[in-house]
């Protein structure tokens, strides 16, 4: 027995730990889309869900009940082995890929040496999903929402990779943990500042990644009723929709840890740097990922749809002109180890 | 059999049987479909072998862009199977010859005698502090600069060359011009006229 105990026990605590992140992660995804409506509901001076529970609070428990309820239909003529794969295809990766995010210094799954690679890496396998959908449906609106969403990804993938190859540039590492502690200092030492087109960038074509309003053309329902969802239905559906916000719960937390400083307090090097010492770390990441989730929503009830010409000069002829430009001045500061970031 | 082993055995198994099914299967997206499995098994493979970076880039180049715009062309294609199959006798010495011709080049490349447990030295492991990627960086910016550099310029202009072949100025199509439309004021698009009101008539 206590053989077996010792085989089975590496095994055993890292499963315990991917529980713990997957669970909290399901959690807020739940709760973003509660989130969700709410603001945008504020935003357009209305209340919001508020029925069930208190003050609306067991809302995201009712539709997952709902979905899971649901009778999951396959249309006749679709490719049925393809159409139901696809959903996993497309929530693998926006769950694997938080293997390599670390919420603190030391709080972090697997450590691995390239790991912003590694998540961009998984990250764009996510598009597998939504092609295979799209074309196992065997349906107009689905196919081109899923075309749509292959040529916006993939554009936008490419100024996110130059986004990234800045920050690498900036941080001398391809580790997570290493690119936080090359910003340690204060609120100005973040890469924020010296990498501001970057961020920029980083965080719009995150949005466009994510097939969020307002590069939400895969999913335009004025246009292509729901695009490359059309035909599911039930939990089928359900398991896109927690990609989608797992995706942006991502993107938002790879904002925080590359521009924002990560775990790292806005109030070092201040005078209020030893009243906020005792606050943990993961506080201060999960605030900077809310704050770039609130930006998600805030986005997709201000602004109108992207016409799909426009969504594909920005990415081509705007963004990865920007970033190139970027680069070398990055790589300027660099070498001319300009302060206070790169000294 | 330890559990190395074991991972390459799988990922070995689920290879073959993609790769052959690339070639096997009849329609074009389920071809593309293997192809991308092939890919990222092949990465796993590659990560037993410690060459981590090489592995992900292979997931990010190949499975993340170049593999969605291959299914992206196949899936706009509507391939029916019947007509590829009438010159199969025909087309089919040159076709044996050609794949002759490939097996017995990786045959002379790829052989045992040069691939075999005996010219090729187990890899040493590498402690946890190593990192795969700044070797291979600084392998290649130093020893390699000149293949690398040679390399890169050569897709430079292979880039350079398939716009120049393929980009023609159609005349007569209309196309926005983003700046104009930026740079437009209230005054070039609506007319304010000052009037008395009128006396309602009757």
């Amino acid at each position: 027995m206590a053989e077996f105990w010792e085989i089975i026990r590496e095994p055993f605590f890292i499963t315990l730990k991917i529980v713990a992140i997957l669970v909290p992660l399901l959690l807020a995804v739940a709760y973003l889309t509660f989130a969700e409506r709410k603001i945008i509901g504020y935003m357009q001076v209305r209340i919001g869900p508020n029925r069930v529970g208190p003050r609306g609070w067991l809302q995201p428990i009712a539709d997952a009940l709902k979905l899971l309820m649901k009778e999951i239909v396959v249309p006749t003529s679709s490719n049925r082995y393809l159409f139901l794969i696809a959903p996993m295809i497309s929530i693998a990766p926006a769950l694997a890929a938080w293997a390599a995010i670390p919420f603190t210094d030391t709080l972090v799954l697997a450590n691995i040496d390239a790991s912003l690679i590694y998540i961009l890496a998984l990250t764009s396998v996510g598009v597998y999903g939504v092609i295979i959908a799209g074309w196992a449906s065997n349906s107009k609106y689905a196919f081109l929402g899923a075309m749509r969403s292959a040529a916006q990804i993939v554009s936008y993938e490419i100024a996110m990779g130059f986004a990234l190859v800045g920050v690498l540039i900036a941080g001398g590492s391809l580790n997570l943990v290493e690119i936080v502690k090359a910003q340690q200092g204060s609120l100005v030492h973040w890469f924020w500042l010296p990498l501001f087109p970057l961020f920029l960038v980083y965080f719009i074509s995150g949005l466009a990644e994510t097939n969020r309003a307002p590069f939400d053309v895969a999913e335009g329902e004025s246009e292509i009723v729901a695009g490359f969802h059309v035909e599911y239905s039930g939990m089928a559906f359900a398991v896109f929709f927690l990609a989608e916000y797992a995706n942006m719960i991502l993107i938002a937390t790879l904002a925080a840890l590359m521009f924002l400083g990560g775990w790292l307090s806005p109030f070092e090097g201040t005078w209020f740097e030893a009243w906020f010492a005792w606050v943990p770390g993961i506080f201060w990441l999960l605030a900077k990922t809310s704050l770039f989730l609130f930006c998600f929503l805030w986005f997709r009830a201000t602004f109108p749809r992207y016409r799909y010409d426009q969504i594909m000069r920005l990415g081509w002829k705007v963004f990865i002109p920007i970033t190139i430009v970027w680069i070398v001045v990055a790589g300027g500061l660099v070498l001319g180890e300009v302060g206070p970031w790169f000294n | 059999m330890d559990f190395e082993r074991f991972v390459f055995y799988v990922f070995a198994v689920i290879l073959v049987f993609a790769a052959g099914r690339v070639i096997t299967v009849r329609n074009p997206v389920h071809a593309a479909l293997h192809l991308v499995l092939a890919f990222f098994t092949c990465a796993g493979l590659w990560m037993l072998l410690e060459a981590e970076f090489l592995a992900i880039i292979l997931v990010l180049v190949y499975v993340g862009a170049v593999m969605v715009l291959f299914l992206f062309v196949v899936m706009m294609l509507d391939i029916n199977v019947s007509p590829l199959r009438e010159g199969f006798v025909k087309y089919l010495p040159l076709g044996f010859t050609v794949a002759l011709l490939i097996f017995a080049e990786m045959f002379l490349v790829l052989g045992v005698k040069n691939f075999g447990a005996e010219a090729v030295a187990i890899p040493a492991r590498h402690g946890a502090d190593y990192s795969n990627t700044r070797e291979l960086g600084s392998v290649l910016y130093t020893d390699y600069v000149y293949p690398f550099e040679i390399a890169s310029v050569i897709l430079l202009v292979a880039i350079i060359a398939a716009i120049a072949l393929t980009m023609r100025r159609r005349p007569g199509t209309r196309s926005q011009d983003p700046v104009e439309q930026v740079a437009v004021k209230r005054e070039d698009r609506v007319r304010l006229v000052k009037m008395q009101s009128e006396e309602k008539n009757g």
